[in-house]
């Protein structure tokens, strides 16, 4: 168990160096260097070397690259040629918007995917079971953005019962930080939790037709109790696997659901860097990113054998 | 030996009274389930041959030409004239959802063909290492690299392409086709691993198969399915990502109408036009829905023949 | 006549949405502790009537007719799963067929050991770990104290089936069922969870429901058999008249086909056809003297058995009398454990010190249970893998040296037939391409192809129309013969069959073995024959290897091996093997 998790651990710092180096790369070495971008096209030539001298952007690649991920080891993640700001508070205070929504979100759709997902596997056959598939089917195909418009139409536009935009931090009101809440973690929920309801479906049906079912209610356990006490835990093991590569989604997904809200997250810096050609930002902010979804996958892939006697014991 | 009921109310059981027919025939394939398979695959082609349709319609006709304004008709409400209604500056709505399905199809084939050509073969090229010894290690850099690559979601590689590059339908298609590879990689991978150590590949072998041969005879057909489920899958995907892109306005630009933009554009009038959203929403849902259905409808014709082999 | 134990009356089964029944009025008792054998091939039902008294049956089977179980009144199959759940494991228990997955993977054996008896909450919650402990023990569980903390992955199939075993007999039921318990199981293995499951019947003092195909294992635990066949019963009878004066068509033609002892005029095993010619168990010198070894002297010496073939072969063989036709020596295969980013392993030694011969002309058996390193060995013969010390020629082929052009000589000169008629066709491609496959990669030309190809068809007894059909259309023992006329179509010198028949049903079992021996017979081959089954290589084979852990056990002649085993294992293997006449004598 320690080697396995030591070795995912190698795993996991070699995936992180090999992704900074292609997103350095993309940087830095694709058409157009950072300070003409970050000028415009029509700066002039001195104009242009004056802010990469100034940033030290005539300097060989290698050096930069090596500076760059010195610094982000150290917590920098260096200076924007474009406002002249530091890119590390804006992330460490973006980071903790995004991963609130997040966080609640992925939980709001395990608590609602788990139960929808067994209830439509043991009713496979009947309305319940046929009507939790068909929405869950609708559901994945409604866009979280899509979702987020239909919900602030009804709950925000015409009833009035949550505010359309906005962010309030939990220190300047409780009650206003959940109100604005509700309806950006609801629309990134609802989508993620039709994902997750077909996976929970799934991972049931294919638990319930193992032999192990069968003898658990040969032992004298009723159909519907031996899914829980021996099913569940069994299934669980696909529905993590897939939780964590949603979670990864979700994060990405989270960057539209931000801008349509306004809430000061993570993906509105990245659109915002994007938008101002910022790329010291955008580099920044995607390996924030990159970072936080290897992480994701490193939690999972220690998790699994955590369930998984099998597995512990291979590793 | 297990009985399977479906097996003897199978006419061609009749002959096949064995073991392992009988294995093979599971509890799964009950007619009735099947049926309603069926009916998820008939779903699904309904939708995505309506979208289909209507981009190739708008290439002959479309109601208006989509930059034609009308500042006397904005906003309107559904019509006669606009069946769908007019945008703010009265351009015909029906005409823009109708241009919107070229491009979301035009991004769905790109991506999904780019990721198909790149990572289909990269999954059986890394099963046929993984299954030599000394080409073990070849597998494990391929796989790591794929993982490598599935840190970066396919909105996240467009955002990225887009700011590298500029903001555009290419390089929003491009992106999301190299963050589909991973996808057929190791769908591609796991079906060789599992066609090679089948006792038919042994068998081929033992006949003096080359490689080759059997790369193209045995794991070619038999992984189809599996690929072809994946494309449909990935087109999904590629829609609902080329929708955000265009969205957050990193992906088709103006003036080309998309279904993503058409979503934005209608932000401002939420209160007083909904519908304004509505008909590109529920065009991008159908997409969507069309593909996954119609890839849930082809697993479930596959999967069953997959089932057997293992058997 | 006491209250019978269980009584089903006019069992039909239906699938829904089907217009046909797969179980058509079955009806059948047993009394309090009496130990009936339900037998039938698959497809006959056996598993669907035994699933029906468990209340098991899948949702999408709707059943008819009564099943009345002693403790309970009323019909069980329209009690509600409430009710089922708690008759079963306190009043009838079953033990499954496949000992690998019954167990929940994530779950300690102690653990699932003790819910069965927290269910039905008969002893004192305090008392349930000295209990379980206590279950471990009568089913002979090794070391029952650290194996109460163990996870089922960590135990081999025959453990767990006992696990199996302790958690049916857990609550003392008054029936068991078991369905195919061992059928997953080695041979060795097989005899002693038998006796198992014989003893702890008796200790708790049920009935039993044995479920099988195979006669021979059911004649050692049952008083009372009942014959299914294509959902209905056919026979009821004891052991000893189904055995010895059976009086249905199928139950005769199964009996003829599962007796690997006795052959026709031809010398050839009686099948589903051929049975109006069985006499019945060759019992004559061990009717009264129900002493295995007895009888097993007479079997050799019997010049009406299965050797006449054999001693044909065996005549010709010396009268070629030239160097043999394949030589291994001293081979060993180890297994690296590897290790890049992946999980470091042991080294695992498949073949250790291999060493025999085979003359052209002679049908070689290799037998062996899981584990022995048979398939590693086929691996090295035919090509496939290499050995890592040692050599091994055939032909004149140096196969741990051979250049791949030599491998490919070789390959088309030995084929191989293997184990799993469902998988070892691919199921995308057409019968003709299949047997085709051979000659395409030997370069043959598109006509001679197609004529080779249909001629090879019709010595399997396949017609033509069957060129054009795809594998899944084929039963199991049609698809064997496809898998035998790819193997042969190019004409090799050496036939290589692995397991060929462990996955048939007996009647079919009987047909595929005959046509082996004429195709060997026919086109002059050598034969090597594996198997874990010692009567199928006894009544084939002429020289018998006999493998254990990598290792050959013992050697030699097919008589000499059975007469007068040298080795403990080859002892207990053969003591092990299910026969009819062993049976028959034991119940008789």
């Amino acid at each position: 168990m320690l080697t396995y998790a030591i070795n995912r651990a190698i795993q996991f710092a070699l995936s992180l160096l090999v992704a900074s180096v292609v997103v350095f790369a993309l940087m830095s070495l694709l058409p157009g260097n950072a300070a003409q971008v970050a000028l415009g096209t029509n700066a002039t030539p001195e104009a242009v070397a004056a802010l990469e001298a100034q940033y030290g952007l005539d300097r060989p690649p290698v050096i930069r690259y090596f500076d760059w991920v010195g610094g982000m080891l150290g917590g920098d993640f260096g200076t924007s040629y474009v406002t002249g700001a530091e890119i590390t508070p804006v992330i460490i205070d973006s980071v903790q918007v995004t991963a609130i929504l997040v966080i609640a979100a992925i939980v709001l759709s395990i608590l609602i995917a788990v139960p929808l997902g067994t209830f439509a596997a043991l009713g496979q056959r009947n309305w319940i079971g046929v009507t939790i598939s068909a929405a869950s089917q609708v559901g994945i195909a409604i866009p979280n953005f899509l979702a987020a418009i239909i919900l602030v139409i009804v709950f925000s536009l015409r009833l009035g019962w949550f505010p359309s935009q906005g962010w309030m931090a939990p220190v300047e009101g409780f009650g206003g930080f959940v109100l604005r809440l509700v309806l950006p973690v609801v629309s990134l929920a609802l989508v993620q939790a039709a994902i997750l309801t077909r996976y929970v479906r799934s991972a049931v049906l294919d638990v319930m037709r193992e032999d192990f079912i069968r003898t658990a209610r040969a032992k004298g356990l009723t159909k519907t109790r031996a899914l829980f006490v021996h099913g569940l835990r069994n299934a669980a093991i696909p529905v993590i696997t897939v939780a964590g590569v949603q979670l990864a989604t979700l994060l990405v997904g989270a960057v539209i659901i931000e801008q349509i809200f306004v809430l000061p997250g993570i993906g509105s810096e990245l659109v915002r860097a994007v938008a101002n050609r910022d790329l010291v930002a955008v580099q920044g902010i995607v390996m924030v990113l990159v970072l936080l979804v290897l992480i994701i996958n490193l939690i999972v892939d220690i998790l699994v054998p955590v369930v998984d006697p099998r597995i512990r014991n291979a590793a | 030996m297990s009985q399977t009921p479906t097996g003897a109310t199978d006419p061609r059981d009749d002959v096949a009274v064995d073991a392992a027919t009988a294995r093979a025939r599971g509890p799964a394939t009950s007619s009735r389930q099947s049926l309603r398979l069926n009916a998820s695959m008939i779903i699904g082609t309904c939708f995505v041959t309506l979208i289909v349709g209507l981009a190739l319609v708008s290439f002959i006709w479309t109601p208006y030409a989509p930059s034609e304004i009308d500042p006397v008709a904005r906003l309107q409400s559904a019509s006669l004239a606009h069946p769908f209604g007019t945008d703010k500056f009265g351009r015909d709505t029906l005409t823009w959802v109708m241009f919107g399905a070229r491009i979301t199809l035009l991004v769905g084939v790109v991506a999904v063909g780019i990721a198909l050509l790149i990572g289909t073969p990269i999954g059986i090229i890394a099963a046929l290492f993984a299954k030599q010894s000394w080409g073990i290690w070849i597998d494990a850099v391929i796989m790591r690299a794929n993982d490598i690559l599935l840190a970066f979601p396919a909105l996240l590689l467009a955002i990225i392409f887009a700011a590298v590059f500029s903001p555009g339908t290419g390089p929003a298609m491009i992106a999301v086709g190299i963050a589909a590879i991973p996808g057929f990689a190791r769908v591609a991978r796991s079906g060789t691993l599992q066609v090679l150590g089948s006792e038919y590949v042994r068998a081929a072998r033992a006949s003096n198969r080359r490689v080759s041969a059997i790369a193209v005879v045995h794991v070619l057909p038999n992984i189809a399915g599996m690929v072809i489920v994946q494309a449909s899958v990935a087109f999904a995907i590629s829609v609902l990502a080329e929708a955000g892109l265009s969205f957050l306005g990193l992906g088709t630009q103006a003036p080309v109408p998309s279904w993503g933009r058409m979503l934005q554009e209608s932000q401002q009038f939420l209160s007083t036009h909904p519908e304004l959203a509505l008909w590109p929403g529920m065009f991008i849902a159908l997409a969507v829905l069309g593909f996954n259905l119609l890839g849930d409808g082809l697993r479930d014709r596959f999967d069953p023949k997959m089932e057997a082999r293992r058997g | 006549m006491a209250e019978n134990l269980l009584e089903v009356r006019d069992l039909t089964i239906t699938p829904s949405g089907a217009d046909a029944a797969v179980l058509h009025d079955v009806s059948l008792n047993l009394e309090p502790g009496e130990r009936v054998g339900l037998i039938g091939e698959s497809g006959s039902g056996k598993s669907l009537t035994a699933q029906s008294v468990m209340g098991l049956l899948p949702e999408e089977l709707h059943a008819e007719g009564r099943v009345h179980l002693q403790g309970h009144h009323g019909n069980l199959l329209e009690a509600n799963e409430k009710t089922l759940a708690s008759l079963r494991s306190d009043i009838v228990s079953m033990v499954f067929q496949e000992p690998m997955s019954a167990l929940n993977p994530l779950m300690r054996i102690g653990d699932q050991i003790a819910e069965v008896l927290r269910i039905h909450g008969k002893i004192p919650r305090a008392q349930i770990p000295a209990r379980v402990k206590e279950l471990l023990e009568d089913v002979r569980m090794p070391d029952p104290d650290s194996a109460r903390f163990a996870y089922p992955h960590q135990m081999s199939g025959g453990q767990r089936q006992r696990v199996m075993l302790a958690i049916a007999l857990a609550n003392s039921p008054k029936l068991l069922i078991c369905d195919e318990p061992t059928t997953a199981l080695d041979v060795t293995v097989q005899r002693h969870m038998l006796d198992l499951i014989a003893e702890r019947v008796s200790a708790v003092e049920a009935g039993l429901l044995f479920i099988t195909h195979d006669l021979a294992v059911v004649a050692g635990v049952c008083d009372r058999v009942i014959v299914m066949y294509r959902g209905r019963i056919v026979e009821t009878g004891t052991v000893t008249e189904i055995f010895t004066d059976p009086q249905h068509e199928y139950t005769r033609g199964l009996l003829a086909s599962s007796d690997l002892e006795a052959t026709d005029g031809n010398g050839r095993l009686f099948t589903l056809k051929t049975a109006l010619a069985y006499t019945g168990p060759q019992t004559s010198a061990g009717e009264d003297t129900p002493d295995p070894v007895g009888t097993e002297t007479v079997e050799a010496d019997d010049p009406a058995g299965g050797n006449i073939a054999v001693d044909d072969v065996g005549e010709a063989a010396s009268a070629r009398d030239s160097a043999p036709l394949i030589e291994v020596a001293d081979v060993t295969r180890v297994f690296k454990g590897r290790g890049l980013f992946g999980r470091r392993r042991s080294d695992v030694t498949a073949l250790d010190g291999i060493d025999f011969s085979v003359a052209a002309g002679e049908r070689l058996g290799i037998v062996g249970e899981s584990g022995s390193g048979k398939s590693t060995l086929l691996g090295i013969l035919s090509g496939l893998d290499r050995p890592t010390t040692g050599h091994v020629r055939v032909g004149d082929i140096r196969v741990e040296a051979a250049s791949s052009r030599s491998l490919r000589a070789l390959r088309e000169n030995l084929q191989i037939v293997f184990q799993d008629p469902f998988a070892s066709l691919d199921p995308r491609m057409r019968v003709a391409d299949i047997v085709a496959e051979p000659l395409i990669a030997a370069g043959v030309e598109k006509d001679e192809r197609i004529a080779r190809v249909e001629e090879m068809l019709e010595a399997v007894d396949l017609d033509a129309r069957s060129l054009r059909r795809y594998p899944h259309q084929f039963s199991g023992g049609q698809r064997q013969r496809i898998s035998i006329a790819r193997a042969l179509v190019t004409r090799p010198q050496i036939l290589v069959a692995d397991e060929p028949v462990s996955a048939l049903d007996v009647s079919v079992r009987a047909q595929v073995l005959n046509l082996l021996t004429d195709l060997v017979e026919d086109y002059a081959l050598t034969l090597l024959f594996v198997s874990h089954d010692l009567g199928v290589v006894q009544h084939l084979c002429s020289q018998i290897i006999v493998m254990k852990d990598g290792r050959i056990v013992e050697s030699g002649a097919t008589e000499d091996i059975y007469a007068n085993p040298r080795q403990e294992y080859t002892r207990r293997l053969i003591a092990a093997t299910p026969s009819l006449t062993d049976a028959l004598g034991a119940s008789g």
